[in-house]
C-alpha cells in the first residue's frame, strides 16, 4: 500500500479516537439541552470542577486550605493520606451529585419558565462562579491526573500493522480505553433513558413539563438526576482530558470544542453528539492531514467551526436533531 | 333521592358509594380578579360528576385546584375522608387523581404506548438498583404486568392501531383519546377531564361519551368533567354544579339543574343588574 494512504489511515484512527473525546464533551450539553431546554455553558467548568475534586481527593488535600490558612493563621495544605484512584472517583460522583443539587435548588429553580437567554446567561454566571470556586477549593496550578490508565503507545497495534503493512499505527492507549469507556456510557445513557422508570420520566419531562407532572413526575426530581448525570460525564470527560493534557483552566475550554460538534449532531440527539464528535474528530485531522501544509498549518483550530457554519446553512437541526418546523 | 351518608342509586341503577373528594368554600384570586368565590361541592365514589357553566364561569379553575396546579386562597380540599395539604401536582397525581388538559398535554415526541405508560410511571416502584438487575432484581416483571395494563386500556379505548405511532401525528379526535387513556393508566380514584369533548365533530363526540360512560361502567372510575356543551353532559352526567361568574347557581341531578331558574338565566343570558 502507498505510503500516502497508510499515513491517512493513521491519521484517521487518530482523529476517530479524539472524536470520541469531543463527543464525550457534547454529551453532557445533550443530556441537559433535551431535558430542560437549557444550554449549560458551564459543562466544560463541570469537567474541570470534576476533575480537580478527583485529583484533590486522590491525594488527600484539605479543600479550601488557602482560606483556612488565611483566616486562622495555619499552615495546612494535605490530610497526609492517598485515596485510591476508584474510591476517589465514586466520592467525586457524590460531589457532582451535590454539585447538581445546588444548581437545581439555588439557581434553576427560581428560573422556570424563563427564556432560554436568560437560562443560558445563568449557566455563564454558574461558570465563572465555579471557575472561580473550583481555585478557591482545590488551589490553581496545574496537577498531573492519574487514576492508573494506560498511556502511551499501544505496542500490540503497532506491530500487527507493522507486519502487515510494512508501517507501524502510533495508537495511544488512553484513546483506546476513552473509546471504550465513551462506548459503555451511551449504551448505558441509552438503555436508561429508554428502559428504565426514571428514564421515561425523563423523556416525559424533556417532552411536556405540564403533562409530565399531571402523571406524577416531579420535575425537581428529574432535573436534579439530569444534571448529576451530566455531572457524571462531565468526570468522565474530566478524567480523560485531565490524564491526557493536566488538570488546568484550559481544560474548561474543551467545551468550545464540543459546540461545533452540537451544531452538526444536534443539540437534541445523543447519538448525534457521537457521530458528530466522530466527523468533527476525523475531519479535522485528515484535513489538516491533506491541506494543512499548504495552507500554513494549526487548521485543527477553526476547521470545525467552518464545518459547523456550513451545516447551519444547510441544516439548522443537525444530523439528528429534531427537525424545526414552525406553522404559520 | 340523595343520601349524605351512604350513597344513592342513579336512575340506571348503578350505586354511587361514599365522597371522595370534596370542596369546602373554595375561594381562588388572581390579583383582583375572583376566579372562584366561596364554593362547596362533593364528588362522590362511581359518579360521573359535571362542573358547567359558560364561558370563563371558572370551571377550569376549579378543576385546576384539584389538581393541585392553582392553590386557592380560601377554602379546604378534602380527599378520601381527610383535609389535603397544599401539594404539587405532580403529588397529586400520585395521591390518585389524574387528569387530562382542555388543550391536549401528549408527549408529542413519544409513541402512543409510550404515551400511556407514563401513566403508569405512579404504579411503579421498582428502585433503580432493581431495574439495573432487571430480571433478577425483578423489574421486568413489574415492567410485564404494567404493559399488561396499558395494552388493555389502549385495546379499551380501540386505539390498537396506533400503538407505535408518534403522538405529534395524529389527528385532534385520537389525540384526546390518548389523553384519556394515558390517565386511565393510572388507574385513578378520580378522574378529571377538561373539556373533553371541546373542538369535536359530532361523530367524535358521540364517541368519546360512549368511551366515559364506559370507563365509568366498567372499571368503576369517578369521574369529574368539565363542559359548556350543556345538551352532552346532561345525557353523560348523574349530577352536576354549574357555575357563573365564579359563583355555584345550581347543584344537582341534571332534570333538577335544567329547571333552576338561575340556571336558566345563566344560559340565555340574562343582564346582571
Amino acid at each position: 500500500m502507498p505510503d500516502q494512504l497508510l499515513f491517512a489511515m493513521e491519521v484517521t484512527l487518530n482523529g476517530l479516537m479524539a472524536g470520541v473525546l469531543y463527543a464525550l464533551v457534547a454529551l453532557g450539553f445533550v443530556l441537559i439541552f433535551k431535558a430542560s431546554g437549557i444550554f449549560n455553558y458551564a459543562q466544560g467548568v463541570m469537567a474541570l470542577f470534576a476533575a480537580m475534586t478527583l485529583v484533590g481527593i486522590m491525594k488527600g488535600q484539605v479543600p479550601f486550605s488557602h482560606l483556612i490558612n488565611a483566616i486562622f493563621g495555619t499552615d495546612i495544605h494535605y490530610f497526609g493520606w492517598h485515596v485510591p484512584s476508584l474510591i476517589a472517583i465514586l466520592l467525586t460522583c457524590v460531589v457532582m451529585v451535590g454539585l447538581a443539587w445546588c444548581v437545581q435548588y439555588f439557581i434553576m429553580r427560581h428560573l422556570v419558565n424563563q427564556e432560554p437567554i436568560i437560562l443560558f446567561m445563568a449557566t455563564i454566571g454558574l461558570a465563572y462562579f465555579l471557575e472561580g470556586f473550583s481555585d478557591l477549593m482545590w488551589g490553581s496550578e496545574i496537577k498531573k491526573l492519574d487514576v492508573g490508565l494506560p498511556q502511551g503507545i499501544n505496542e500490540t497495534i503497532d506491530r500487527v500493522t507493522f507486519d502487515w503493512f510494512g508501517y507501524g499505527f502510533f495508537i495511544d492507549n488512553l484513546d483506546i480505553v476513552a473509546t471504550v469507556i465513551a462506548a459503555l456510557l451511551v449504551v448505558a445513557l441509552v438503555v436508561f433513558s429508554q428502559y428504565t422508570r426514571e428514564g421515561r420520566a425523563m423523556r416525559a419531562v424533556a417532552d411536556d413539563h405540564q403533562a409530565a407532572l399531571s402523571v406524577g413526575v416531579s420535575l425537581n426530581f428529574i432535573w436534579v438526576m439530569v444534571w448529576s448525570v451530566a455531572g457524571f460525564v462531565a468526570l468522565v470527560a474530566g478524567i480523560m482530558w485531565g490524564t491526557k493534557s493536566g488538570v488546568q483552566f484550559s481544560l474548561s475550554l474543551i467545551a468550545l470544542k464540543a459546540l461545533p460538534v452540537l451544531m452538526l449532531g444536534g443539540f437534541t440527539s445523543i447519538p448525534g453528539a457521537i457521530v458528530g464528535g466522530l466527523i468533527i474528530g476525523v475531519g479535522e485531522k485528515l484535513f489538516e492531514f491533506a491541506l494543512g501544509p499548504a495552507l500554513g498549518g494549526a487548521t485543527e483550530n477553526w476547521f470545525a467551526y467552518v464545518l459547523a457554519l456550513v451545516f447551519l446553512v444547510f441544516r439548522p437541526q443537525g444530523l439528528f436533531g429534531e427537525k424545526i418546523i414552525e406553522r404559520v | 333521592m340523595l343520601d349524605q351518608t351512604e350513597g344513592y342509586i342513579t336512575e340506571d341503577g348503578r350505586k354511587i358509594g361514599g365522597v371522595v373528594m370534596e370542596m369546602k368554600n373554595i375561594t381562588l384570586r388572581f390579583g383582583g380578579v375572583v376566579a372562584i368565590k366561596d364554593i362547596s361541592f362533593d364528588i362522590r365514589e362511581g359518579e360521573i360528576r359535571a362542573i358547567i357553566g359558560p364561558n370563563g364561569a371558572g370551571k377550569s379553575s376549579m378543576l385546576n385546584v384539584i389538581s393541585g396546579f392553582y392553590v386557592p386562597q380560601e377554602g379546604e380540599v378534602w380527599f378520601r375522608g381527610a383535609p389535603r395539604p397544599q401539594m404539587k401536582p405532580y403529588q397529586v397525581a400520585q395521591q390518585g387523581i389524574a387528569r387530562t388538559f382542555q388543550n391536549i398535554a401528549l408527549f408529542e415526541g413519544m409513541s402512543v404506548l409510550d404515551n400511556v405508560m407514563t401513566g403508569r410511571l405512579t404504579q411503579m416502584d421498582a428502585s433503580l438498583w432493581k431495574q439495573a438487575l432487571w430480571k433478577w432484581g425483578g423489574a421486568e416483571k413489574e415492567e410485564v404486568a404494567n404493559r399488561e395494563i396499558a395494552e388493555k386500556i389502549i385495546d379499551f379505548l380501540e386505539i390498537q392501531n396506533i400503538r407505535k405511532t408518534p403522538v405529534a401525528r395524529l389527528p385532534y379526535g385520537l389525540k384526546k383519546r390518548v389523553e384519556l387513556a394515558r390517565a386511565l393508566a393510572a388507574e385513578p380514584k378520580l378522574l378529571l377531564l377538561d373539556e373533553p369533548m371541546a373542538g369535536m365533530n359530532v361523530e367524535e363526540k358521540e364517541d368519546m361519551s360512549r368511551f366515559i360512560l364506559d370507563v365509568n361502567d366498567e372499571f368503576g372510575t369517578t369521574i369529574a368533567l368539565i363542559e359548556h356543551d350543556m345538551g352532552v353532559v346532561m345525557d353523560l352526567s348523574d349530577r352536576v354544579v354549574v357555575m357563573d361568574y365564579g359563583k355555584k347557581i345550581g347543584d344537582g341531578t341534571p332534570d333538577e339543574v335544567r329547571s333552576n331558574q338561575d340556571v336558566i338565566d345563566a344560559y340565555l343570558g340574562v343582564s346582571h343588574d
